[in-house]
């Protein structure tokens, strides 16, 4: 019969509307903004609304995540802030489009380069968020951000991040990806542990 | 096994032709050189004696040294097999050869690209247009001594970026402000341009036209469907001859989309293109990828191994991917329809739980930049791992269930597309179509299994084919692939061993010198990737051939003779994403 | 309305003596107008249509939008029109070849006024990745007026979703008595349509390569 196929697919869009009302019925209350409501609508069972009320509710963003990059400095005992970036140019050298500027700077006194940037700038209007600059920054010292809320009326003037708008502080990278930072944090702490061991050797052995 | 097999047909084809074909010496390459007279010739005895009947690739290399260009083609059997490379060399300053078009139309859009971007004739080509670029443009842009308005330097990276970066912006340097760059002798008198509305495309849309003969008494009309037009999936333009409702001509216009992909590839370093690949077709960025890592992994030779555990990540991606294209293909070719938004809403939906494990695993829903010399960037995260499990085991084969009974034999679907844009098996095998297209003219011919690569092999999972060369056999396919794609997942999945997915991972990574051709099965069709390699940190030639680009080859063929609504129909089934037609 | 909505109307500079405060106000038209500002860019901006429209990976992030994850029906612009004539808002997703401006700057010239342009992603923005190639245009912005830029390649949905609103709020801080397009002495202005010369020409920098031409040939 012409037409049958029509209805029983017809059946399945129908049964996808009912289980619509049926699904928010059953989990009243517990569907909509809340964490587990979010993380129910992108699971394998997930029946009925899909959507995503965003701005109200946002997607959790997974700890891998990369939009733009920032770069990370510590704040020391004393309060000040120290760049994690030695300028080595690895990024800008990895860098797919190109969008890195680096300026280097030299200590005016001995002329050797001091491995901290005078200026870093990335063209947000060019870089194609990669994470290549991440993922090959010997020093863990830049990182792919998870704000992707950045749309603005003016280009031109916001548009080509400089040192400060790209720095944040090494608490919002362990904020933002845990996992990560505990890990690299392990790494360092260890090698730290060796170099302090190996200088208490040698100092062990100049005072023999 | 294969190697000898490859060898003995080798030497075959020099018996055939002493003295006119020989194997080519420089070191790093693998095919035959032969004289551009005795191109025809040689390409006629492959085809009709020893069985090459599947041209894949064609393309031109710049070799500014030498002062030659050398047009390199792919041969391949449509029984499977591996390449048969054939190279024919011309001066650069008069640069023309045979074209193999008559013989093999597959190579028809491949010519012209080679025309307009490399700026070599193929004389006898039936209609030798550029095709990404407008008539009209300024030079040869591929040809290495040709420079953009942007040029800074020949290859990345740039000097400019460290340890003194001045930071600017490119347009700040131009005259223009703009990417825009003009010769002296035009500058003097810009407005006496006048710009020619295409007088060679529509006088040949007229001659195939004139060649149909016409059934009405009415004059026949010109439609241009495109660039901006909701049925072309992006930027992508038909210009049309119609005879009443019929179809007498059709010419697909592309390069709206041309990103120069090759030019940048060039000056690009290897690791640099990894994200590039990405953008190709972006509905399937895992796959490309891995057209792209095969190739150079090919070059790099035992130089780099790739670990099992990464593999099967490599499997599991790549049919994640496949997966996940083919439900955006069948919800829009299903739009295109008329059956507006549900059925692609309803495969959005499985695709966005897909993006969900790619944005977990690899940092981007689309851009996903995952596949490293040797390996996988990074493993799975616990969750997204658990995840797919759930995926692949219950919801997705529920799902394609679902979205199967809702449409497979809705008569709707049946009428519009049963019988519509036919093609034979050998015209599918002749015009170099590839992936669901060629399959669903009846010819079994899958990469993953003609060529395997990868592990493939270990896999238990059939090549779908349908018989029928229709548009409707085209949504059918997909139906078929979805689900062996899955039943490898779930093999994948259950096997997967432990270890790392990564050794080594050098930022300057170099390749020794030579030729490599990586090909892979995408969701679209085969992907294949040609590098020339001299030896340094940036490639000599980067050549993508794009599955949906030699797709549309046939696109004429399909669909003269049928109504202007099929048209819509039948671009639905092929599946381009104008990324990759356009690169 | 609120009880300070009388004085709020009157125009500075009346002194209203202080026992008919609240009562009586001076007013101007240009003022009166303002109040129906709120209204007016409530209605417009959950109602805004924007173009079908798509250049490239960036489009289909805005489809993705579109669809049933993100759903842009709940701010009023699921209504996707392929009809220039037809919509308010292009979004410009993707990267710009210059075969590809002359189209786009046609479309835009069509659009009916009010109309915004948002530029997704970084290609439509400054170029993007492709910025450096030969057919590519280093933003949408020197052809057409951008409103919103949206960074990212691709920016997620939820950033497209971002830039919607910060569009809205764009569209909030209008005033019929401002806006050019309210003026009807003022004509709407067609923007050149750039032409496919030897390279991408726009029309409006004729007289600068003639002017160059010149000074090349003098030095
Ligand atoms: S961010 Fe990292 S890679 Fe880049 S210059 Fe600084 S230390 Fe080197
Ligand atoms: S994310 Fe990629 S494109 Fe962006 S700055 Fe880093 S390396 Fe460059
Ligand atoms: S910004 Fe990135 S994702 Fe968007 S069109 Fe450009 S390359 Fe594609």
């Amino acid at each position: 019969m012409y037409g049958k196929g029509i209805l029983t697919g017809m059946k399945v869009t129908m049964a996808r509307f009912v289980t619509t009302y049926l699904d928010d019925l059953r989990m009243l209350g517990r569907r909509y903004y809340n964490p587990a409501g979010i993380e129910y609508r992108r699971s394998k069972d997930a029946k009925g609304i899909f959507t995503v009320q965003y701005p109200e509710e946002k997607l959790p963003m997974p700890e891998e995540f990369r939009f733009v990059p920032f770069l990370i400095y510590d704040v020391m005992p004393d309060g000040s802030h120290q760049d994690r970036c030695t300028s080595c140019g690895i990024c800008a050298k990895v860098c797919p489009p190109q969008c890195i500027w680096i300026e280097q700077t030299t200590n005016p006194e001995t002329g050797r380069p001091v491995p901290e940037p005078v200026e870093f700038f990335i063209d947000i209007d060019i870089c194609m968020n990669c994470g290549y600059c991440a993922e090959y920054c010997p020093f863990d010292a830049i990182k792919m951000d998870h704000n992707y809320e950045l749309a603005s009326y003016d280009r031109h003037a916001y548009h080509i991040f400089n040192k400060e708008r790209l720095s944040q502080p090494a608490e919002y990278y362990a904020g933002i990806r845990p996992a990560n930072y505990s890990r690299e944090e392990a790494i360092r702490r260890e090698k730290e542990a060796k170099k302090a061991a190996a200088e208490a050797a040698r100092a062990a052995k100049a005072a023999e | 096994m294969t190697e000898m097999t490859a060898e003995r047909k080798l030497s075959a084809l020099e018996e055939r032709f002493p003295g006119k074909v020989s194997p080519d010496a420089r070191p790093g390459y693998e095919g035959f050189t032969v004289a551009p007279k005795d191109l025809l010739e040689v390409a006629t005895a492959l085809r009709d004696e020893l069985g090459y009947d599947y041209l894949s690739s064609v393309t031109a290399v710049d070799y500014p040294e030498e002062n030659v260009f050398e047009v390199v083609y792919h041969f391949y059997k449509s029984t499977g097999g591996r390449a048969l490379v054939l190279s024919a060399q011309t001066p650069r300053n008069k640069a023309s050869l045979p074209s193999l078009t008559p013989l093999y139309p597959a190579a028809d859009f491949q010519e012209r690209e080679a025309w307009d971007l490399m700026g070599v004739k193929f004389e006898g080509h039936p209609d030798l247009r550029r095709i990404l670029m407008w008539e009209g443009f300024d030079g040869f842009p591929l040809r290495k001594d040709w420079k953009e308005a942007y040029y800074e330097e020949e290859h990345k990276p740039f000097a400019a970026r460290w340890p003194e970066g001045a930071v600017r912006r490119s347009e700040d340097l131009n005259a223009f402000s703009g990417n825009v760059a003009y010769s002296k002798e035009f500058m003097a008198q810009p407005d006496k341009y006048e710009e020619e509305a295409e007088p060679l495309l529509y006088a040949k849309l007229n001659e195939e036209a004139e060649k149909m003969g016409r059934n009405f008494e009415t004059d026949f009309v010109t439609v241009n469907m495109g660039p901006q037009h909701p049925s072309t999936h992006g930027v992508f333009r038909m210009a049309v001859m119609l005879d009443g409702e019929t179809i007498v001509a059709l010419k697909p216009v592309m390069g709206y989309l041309h990103r120069n992909h090759e030019k940048i590839g060039e000056r690009n370093t290897y690791l640099h293109n990894m994200p590039f690949t990405d953008r190709l077709d972006y509905l399937s960025s895992m796959s490309n990828n891995w057209g792209y890592a095969l190739a150079v992994e090919k070059l790099m030779g035992n130089r780099v191994s790739v670990p099992e555990r990464a593999e099967y990540i490599r499997v599991i991606m790549a049919e994640l991917t496949r997966i996940s294209n083919h439900l955006w293909a069948i919800g829009f070719l299903l739009n295109d329809l008329g059956a507006f938004f549900t059925p692609s809403l309803y495969a959005i939906e499985e695709r966005e739980l897909i993006l969900d494990i790619f944005e977990a695993t690899t940092g981007s829903r689309m851009m996903c930049n995952y596949f490293r010399f040797g390996g996988v960037a990074r493993d799975f995260p616990e969750d997204s791992w658990n995840k797919l499990k759930d995926l692949v085991n219950e919801r997705l084969p529920r799902r394609i269930d679902e979205l199967d009974v809702y449409l497979t034999n809705n008569e709707i679907v049946g009428s519009r597309t049963t019988g519509v844009g036919v093609l034979t098996p050998e015209e599918a095998i002749a015009y170099g179509m590839a992936g669901p297209v060629l399959r669903a003219s009846g010819v079994p011919y899958d990469v993953r299994r003609a060529d395997p690569y990868g592990i493939y092999e270990s896999f238990d999972f059939d090549v779908a084919v349908r018989y029928h060369g229709d548009c409707y056999d085209r949504y059918i396919i997909r139906m078929d692939e979805l689900r062996q794609s899955l039943k490898i997942l779930q093999q994948a999945v259950k096997r997967i061993p432990a270890g790392s997915v990564l050794d080594k991972n050098p930022y300057n990574v170099r390749v020794p010198a030579g030729e490599s051709y990586g090909r892979v099965e995408g969701p679209k069709g085969e992907l294949g990737f040609y590098i020339v390699s001299d030896g340094s940190a940036n490639p000599h030639r980067y050549h993508v051939r794009a599955p949906s680009f030699i797709n549309l080859t046939a696109l004429e063929k399909m669909c003269v003779g049928q109504k202007v609504a099929d048209v819509v129909v039948i671009l639905g089934s092929i599946d381009i994403v104008l990324g990759e037609v356009d690169r | 309305m609120t009880d300070n909505a009388i004085p709020n109307i009157n125009t500075p500079g009346y002194d209203v003596p202080a026992e008919m405060q609240g009562q009586v106000a001076v007013t101007s038209m240009d003022r009166l107008l303002k109040l129906l500002d709120p209204a007016y860019n409530w209605g417009r901006r959950n109602s805004i249509w924007p173009m079908m429209f798509g250049l490239a990976c960036c489009a289909i992030e805005m489809i993705c939008t579109a669809a049933s994850r993100y759903d842009l029906a709940r701010f009023g612009m699921e209504v996707m029109r392929a009809s220039p004539r037809q919509s308010d808002m292009m979004i410009v997703s993707g990267t710009v070849t210059k075969k590809m401006v002359p189209q786009i700057v046609r479309l835009y010239n069509q659009m009916p006024e009010p109309k915004y342009v948002i530029a997704m992603g970084a290609c439509a923005s400054g170029g993007g990745p492709f910025k450096e190639g030969y057919n590519v245009v280093s933003g949408i912005d020197r052809y057409v007026p951008v409103d919103v830029y949206i960074p990212g390649c691709p920016p997620t949905p939820q950033a497209l979703l971002h830039g919607l609103m910060k569009l809205q709020e764009k569209i909030d801080s209008q005033s019929i008595t401002r806006e050019r397009w309210y003026d009807s002495d003022v004509p709407a202005d067609a923007i050149p349509v750039p032409v496919l010369g030897p390279d991408l020409m726009d029309p409006r920098d004729f007289k600068k390569m003639k002017q160059l031409a010149k000074q090349g040939a003098k030095a």
